[in-house]
């Protein structure tokens, strides 16, 4: 198995000397203002999103913040969507930790001021409700909320209203954002990667993956299996997991591991079944080939695990959510522009 | 000492001692509530401990996780975790009277939480901010993103701190930020604790002092 590692933007290599510069730093002031910061010569956009004490002291309209309040809600606690929804054990804030504020951690604010804009992934113009529904679609293993729905217009304010003082297509990279990947000295590792798993990871998230409740209530999500993301979602890519688990894991100890340990993770914990796809054709094959440039080229879907000769992905079980199909997927936008 | 990350070595063997305290010497509430004549003087009859202002707060074992017990009793012993007055006391119990003791504190109902009434609003408003959400401009997660929902703990690597004493918690956050605790599993505590200012420490402290410990929590 080949892992097909790219290096993706600009911002990543620049990113990488932010990394050099320490973790005490980082860790002891993780929206620095940009002429305190070290690395102010990069020249990147560094944006301090609003707290929700902030939304309480400022002057928008009482309603306003009742509907922020609202979308931070449901980004948190994702779950009040179950069976509706969100048919895995995800909240927002499982991947975008920090209540979508956090750099490194793929900070939502950021889609706020570069959206609209096009997307490879679907391979047309995306607005802000259009990208939140694609992770209903994906990471949540759902559907998503109707655009202009009271979920869908709480949650779009809120990322917006974190983007608050930020300018809009900005001409400068964004300091943190997405999960920029570390380097990557040597092939990633099953062996290695399922060693390093039990040993920093398997605490919270389980040996078998699974997540951790507590008298039913969801605590520690699950990496893998019917209860994690499917295998659309982007963090299903191997380079994606990597720069999540170096830049935030394990909690509370960003860049703790090495760059090799977070791949060896990455390429484990994606070397094991989640939830079909809700592009699957009904032939694994196929939909790898067809979505491979755009998607499936940077996961493991469709590829042979050498241990036990188990193809990923090859099934038909689309989790908890079974028979429905999420609206979005597929579906055709502009068609009637002309070709310039 | 203080023990980072362990191989997978050391994972192993800790799972055998583990599965050996648990399976082999099996507590027993009845041998553990004559055990607990050792720790009665500070822990209380019914497991409340004490808050003690200014002084060596003893914590509420009632209610607590019969495993997590165990652990910090073992741990005293061989001096992983460090405290003068419980090294004395732990060295008094043999490996059985550890299981049993752990497993009759266990049972008991948990009893409220002490110190945290004469708080202020803003201090408790802060408390329940860091308990619920963390502050994360000081990369400070959740405390209940580990000890689970109301902070009623999450297995037994994770203790309940809701319904704990404040002065019980907030002298083991300051052990944590000082490094004279660091028996959690991979610095998981130790490193959070160590980005806590002083009134971040009372306020949370304050905070799951006023409380409720789960129920369900107290059985195995």
């Amino acid at each position: 198995m080949s892992i097909v590692r790219r290096h993706k933007i600009i911002a990543l290599s620049s990113t990488v000397l932010v990394v050099g510069a320490g973790l005490s730093f980082y860790a002891a002031h993780a929206f620095a203002q940009q002429e305190e910061r070290a690395d102010a010569a990069l020249n990147q956009l560094v944006h301090e999103p609003p707290t929700m004490e902030d939304l309480e002291a400022s002057d928008l309209h009482p309603e306003l913040k009742k509907v922020i309040r609202y979308g931070h809600d449901l980004f948190t606690n994702t779950q009040q969507l179950r069976g509706e929804y969100v048919y895995n054990d995800m909240n927002c804030s499982s991947c975008h930790l920090g209540e979508g504020r956090v750099p490194f951690s793929a900070p939502v604010w950021a889609a706020a001021i570069t959206l609209p804009d096009f997307r490879g992934k679907n391979q047309h113009v995306n607005n802000l409700e259009e990208r939140i529904a694609g992770c209903f679609a994906y990471s949540m293993n759902g559907t998503p909320p109707e655009y202009g729905s009271d979920e869908m217009l709480a949650l779009s304010a809120y990322h917006q209203w974190l983007a608050t003082g930020a300018p809009m297509y900005p001409d400068k990279p964004i300091y943190g954002r997405g999960f920029p990947a570390p380097e990557q000295p040597e092939a990633p590792s099953y062996a290695r990667g399922e060693e390093a798993y039990q040993e920093n990871c398997a605490i919270c998230h389980q040996e078998d993956g699974s997540g951790h409740y507590e008298s039913g209530e969801y605590v520690f999500p699950a990496p893998w299996g019917d209860g994690s993301n499917n295998w659309g979602a982007g963090i299903a890519r191997v380079e994606t997991m990597a720069g999540f688990i170096y830049q935030n894991m394990p909690l509370g100890q960003p860049r703790s591991l090495t760059g090799q340990q977070a791949w060896d993770i990455a390429y484990y914990i994606n070397s094991q079944e989640r939830p079909q796809d809700p592009r699957y054709t009904g032939d694994v094959a196929e939909t790898a080939e067809r979505f491979g440039p755009t998607f499936h080229n940077r996961s493991l879907y469709g590829q042979t695990r050498e241990h036990d000769g188990h193809v990923l992905g090859d099934h038909a079980n689309f989790g908890e959510k079974g028979d429905i199909q999420p609206w979005n997927v597929g579906m055709p936008r502009f068609e009637n522009l002309s070709e310039e | 000492m203080k023990i980072v990350r362990g191989g997978r070595l050391s994972l192993l063997l800790g799972a055998c001692l583990m599965a050996n305290t648990s399976m082999a010497q099996e507590g027993d509430v009845a041998r553990g509530e004559a055990a607990s004549a050792t720790c009665v003087a500070c822990h209380q009859a019914n497991g409340g401990g004490m808050n003690i202002p200014g002084g060596e707060s003893w914590p509420r074992l009632a209610g607590l996780n019969a495993d997590y017990i165990a652990k910090q009793l073992h741990d005293f012993k061989s001096g992983e975790r460090q405290n003068a007055t419980m090294m004395t006391f732990a060295n008094m119990l043999n490996d059985q009277q550890i299981a049993d003791g752990a497993v009759y504190y266990s049972q008991l109902p948990a009893t409220p939480g002490q110190g945290g009434d004469n708080a202020d609003e803003a201090l408790l408003a802060r408390g329940q901010r860091l308990a619920e959400r963390g502050d994360w401009n000081a990369y400070i997660v959740s405390c209940q993103s580990c000890h689970g929902p109301g902070g009623r703990g999450v297995g037994e690597a994770f203790p309940g701190i809701a319904g704990q004493h404040a002065g019980y918690i907030s002298a083991q956050l300051n052990a944590w930020k000082n490094d004279s605790r660091s028996n959690d599993p991979q610095n998981l505590m130790g490193a959070i604790a160590k980005r806590m200012s002083e009134e971040d420490i009372q306020a949370v402290s304050a905070w799951y002092a006023t409380q409720p410990a789960a129920e369900g929590e107290a059985t195995q």
